[in-house]
């Protein structure tokens, strides 16, 4: 009991809804929020649909009262981090309070504008537009609109930034060198990844459909997702609510190849393997797996043998939310920390949309429907990136 | 068959190699040369920017890209003008 | 708890590889640009992987192959790395021609190599290390993060050994981009000179130094890493208190500090914050120079903290450091470094 590091506050913005009651109202209706691309112009328009938060630079910015010249990047991490230390309803001030976030994008959306005009003149160019460019940029813009002083730092390892950086507050806690950190991530849709994403030919023409046997790729997707990660003291001193604690996790590499995962998915199952060791708890006891679920032929093949290599037969409800908000990359971490965690306070699983039929490789039925009223007391959540960078984390409840 | 051979050599910064050190049926993937998933991706690409030939399905690849022989084959019979 | 340093690898603007001796003479660079003195990669890398490497995944992973085999050692536990920047090149390759092309018909190769976490993965792929792999991006807190991530890692695991690193590599674009916010000096003739005169600017440089980390000893070791802190936007008065605080957590006064080595950047206004705290909590000690060696970049500090352990394992300070302090006994070693007034630093070094 005494060195459990608590989850005290949630946020989260993404395809599905801009805080976290709108994000459970959609799970519940089976309301995706993969759609036709409008932030930006692209010939890619009208051909891949993409995940994007229903709200302009310009509405972010209002909302939050914060500088419109913001990235975007900056501007969804700020409503996100925002909800989750106004969710913990904690003074960050009181503490050593620090913020680490994941992000891949950083502030690509503003430099590839920048890039158009430099380009043709390396003279011209607006300077503002490349100024938050760096991926620690967009941080230090939370650490200031949260009035953060402590410790603050960036996680990039691709896809699995933002459960990297939940891991590493969790530790950072554990040790006793932080007493709550705002832990997360946060990544904009920008046409650099999307064309990018395209190159490698892994995009769905049509809304995903994760572990599915008829999948054809991955939707791009954008968002925020952060938590309050506070020490038992923390908690116990100013009497904070706690959704659950960080029970367990593990970071490994692949070390297959640069963006293919290994057939047997070597990585995958010893991040889920640590995470489990970590915990003391058995395959059987977990309820709940939230998958890293892209779409992708080679990902949910690889991930999906992982799971059937570690829980045998025997596999807990299982699901990608990746079907209703996109892949998210940094953020998506961040973000499904966030369901994963909801799923153990609501007592509910998340449907895996779009599933007809099992990968022919495998037998793997995920969660099909929206379902309430179960007992969800251990729940993992998955996060492979690109660079063979797997981890795996673990909540339990109380 | 030697332009493309110069072509693959380039794009996929093969520096080592010279376009007689490629043999036309030899293997390109997993034995023989040793390229992997990204290489057929820039392969796609180098069709279709220098042959204006389209792979819409990269799972055509490993058939395609088996030999130099045979991308060539594939070039001859789908390019257009 | 300390870390004891196994080994060392570190490529930089001066000769800090291969077996010549160190900084004789130092390099001096002309103009604002400070690029790296570069080993023969193929002598570190298989060519056949080599062909989709850009200069800044080459840089890491040679120095990360010197560390290793300076420590003796095979495959790391881990794999930490801080790079403030980021892989640029092909970021800047992809983009231009995604621009160029109107999006159509890219190639993916640079798409996929301009991720920050290129640097740590191509290096865990060469090896074929499975263990834990971490990639920070904070700016000039990047390798800060990076070794505090590892000073976790090692008190739970203290037989591991980690691979920890700092790389940042300077591309035309990125100095192109940065001269236009007039940060570095409008002209230079020798970058050795650069604290010889005050002026606006400081000097762009680059590097990749990794070192091989253990939580314990072995007998040839002679350097410990013990203790690392970071401050975010903070006044002289917090910078002040913070280093009080944390000579008081490693129970050092300030007197026995041996050496700080000060990362001044050679731009008089931001120099001047530094100069006050030093001047007020170490006013008797000597204060070592490094970026008029280096140049600045977001991991400088990866090189300060090489320059360091060299001078602790050989008990001399270089002349360009700091000129006549040869033959002085060096115990601890204070590195304070501050980044555009951003980021500021410790890091302390032990002799053991």
């Amino acid at each position: 009991m005494k060195d459990r590091v608590h989850v005290a506050g949630l946020g989260v913005i993404s395809a599905i809804g801009n805080s976290v009651p709108e994000t459970l109202r959609s799970f519940h209706t089976n309301t995706s929020g993969i759609a036709p691309l409008t932030l930006f112009d692209s010939i890619h328009r009208g051909i891949l649909p993409v995940g994007e938060v229903k709200l302009t630079n310009e509405v972010l910015s209002q909302n939050s009262s914060s500088a419109p010249s913001l990235t975007r990047t900056a501007l969804l991490g700020i409503t996100a981090s925002r909800e989750a230390v106004s969710d913990a309803g904690i003074d960050l001030k009181k503490w050593r309070t620090g913020l680490i976030s994941g992000t891949t994008v950083g502030g690509m959306d503003k430099t590839e504008n920048f890039f158009v005009d430099f380009q043709k003149n390396p003279k011209k160019g607006r300077l503002r537009e490349v100024v938050n460019h760096e991926c620690g940029s967009s941080t230090e813009r939370l650490a200031e609109d949260l009035d953060v002083t402590g410790f603050i730092s960036t996680i990039n390892t691709a896809c699995s930034s933002s459960v990297n950086a939940i891991i590493f507050g969790a530790r950072l806690i554990k040790k006793g060198v932080l007493d709550v950190v705002i832990a997360g991530g946060t990544d904009a849709l920008s046409k650099f990844t999307l064309n990018g994403f395209n190159s490698l030919m892994i995009l769905d023409p049509n809304p995903c459909r994760p572990f599915d046997a008829n999948r054809n790729g991955l939707n791009l997707g954008e968002g925020a997702g952060f938590v309050v990660l506070v020490s038992e003291h923390v908690k116990n001193t100013d009497d904070l609510y706690s959704y659950c604690f960080v029970n367990g996790f593990g970071n490994t590499n692949d070390a297959f190849h640069q963006t293919a995962s290994s057939p047997e998915g070597r990585g995958s199952f010893a991040a889920m393997q640590m995470a489990l060791t970590m915990s003391g708890l058995t395959p059987a006891e977990i309820d709940y797996i939230n998958l890293h679920g892209t779409g992708t032929l080679n990902n949910d093949l690889s991930e999906g043998t992982a799971v059937s290599r570690l829980f045998g037969n025997r596999y807990p409800r299982l699901s990608s939310t990746k079907a209703f908000t996109g892949h998210t990359l940094g953020a998506s971490g961040g973000m499904e920390a966030v369901f994963s965690i909801l799923a153990i306070d609501r007592q509910c699983v998340f449907p895996n949309l779009r599933f007809e039929n099992s990968i022919p490789e495998l037998d793997i039925q995920p969660q099909r429907t929206f379902e309430m009223g179960l007992d969800i007391n251990h729940v993992m959540s998955n996060s492979f990136g690109f660079g063979g960078n797997c981890s795996s984390i673990l909540f339990s409840k109380n | 068959m030697t332009d493309l051979k110069k072509q693959i050599i380039e794009v996929l910064n093969l520096k080592h190699l010279k376009p007689e050190d490629i043999g036309d049926d030899q293997p390109l993937f997993v034995e023989g040369l040793g390229l992997d998933s990204i290489d057929a991706l820039e392969l796609i690409v180098l069709l279709q920017q220098q042959y204006n030939v389209k792979i819409i399905n990269p799972q055509e690849g490993p058939r395609i890209f088996r030999s130099v022989k045979s991308i060539a084959e594939y070039v001859q019979a789908h390019q257009t003008v | 708890m300390a870390l004891y340093i196994h080994g060392m690898g570190n490529i930089s603007p001066q000769k800090t590889w291969g077996e010549s001796a160190l900084f004789s003479p130092p390099r001096d660079h002309q103009g604002s640009r400070l690029s790296c003195i570069e080993p023969d990669y193929d002598l570190y890398i298989d060519p056949r992987q080599l062909r989709r490497m850009s200069r800044v995944i080459k840089m890491g992973v040679a120095a990360g192959a010197m560390a290793l085999k300076e420590a003796g050692l095979n495959v790391p536990s881990g794999i930490i790395t801080g790079t403030g920047y980021g892989c640029l090149k092909d970021t800047g390759i992809f983009l231009g021609k995604m621009i160029d092309n109107k999006e159509k018909a890219l190639n993916p190769t640079p798409f996929i190599q301009s991720t920050h976490n290129t640097i740590g993965s191509q290096i865990a792929l060469l090896l074929q290390c499975q263990g834990y792999n971490q990639t920070y991006t904070q700016g000039a807190i990047s390798f800060e993060s990076s070794l505090l991530d590892a000073l976790l890692e090692l008190n739970d695991n203290p037989h591991q050994s980690i691979l920890v690193g700092g790389v940042d590599e300077i591309t035309t674009t990125l100095h192109t981009i940065l001269h236009r916010f007039n940060i570095f000096r409008k002209s230079s003739a020798s970058s050795i000179a650069l604290f010889n005169t005050s002026a606006a600017g400081t000097l762009h440089g680059e590097g990749a130094t990794y070192f091989v980390l253990s939580g314990e000893k072995r007998k040839n070791d002679r350097v410990v890493l013990d203790s690392v802190k970071t401050f975010f936007k903070p006044n002289p008065k917090q910078v002040t208190e913070g280093i009080r605080q944390f000579l008081e957590s490693v129970s050092l006064k300030n007197s026995e500090i041996d050496l700080v080595l000060l990362g001044k950047c050679g731009d008089q206004k931001l120099d001047n914050v530094s100069e006050k705290v030093l001047t007020t909590l170490f006013p008797e000690n000597s204060i070592g120079l490094f970026k008029h060696l280096s140049g600045e970049y977001p991991t400088a500090s990866a090189f300060a903290v090489w320059l360091g352990a060299r001078i602790i394992q050989t008990q001399q300070i270089p002349d360009v450091v700091l000129p006549g302090n040869a033959g002085r006994s060096i115990a601890n070693v204070l590195i304070y470094n501050s980044y555009f007034g951003r980021h500021h630093s410790l890091i302390l070094l032990r002799a053991c």
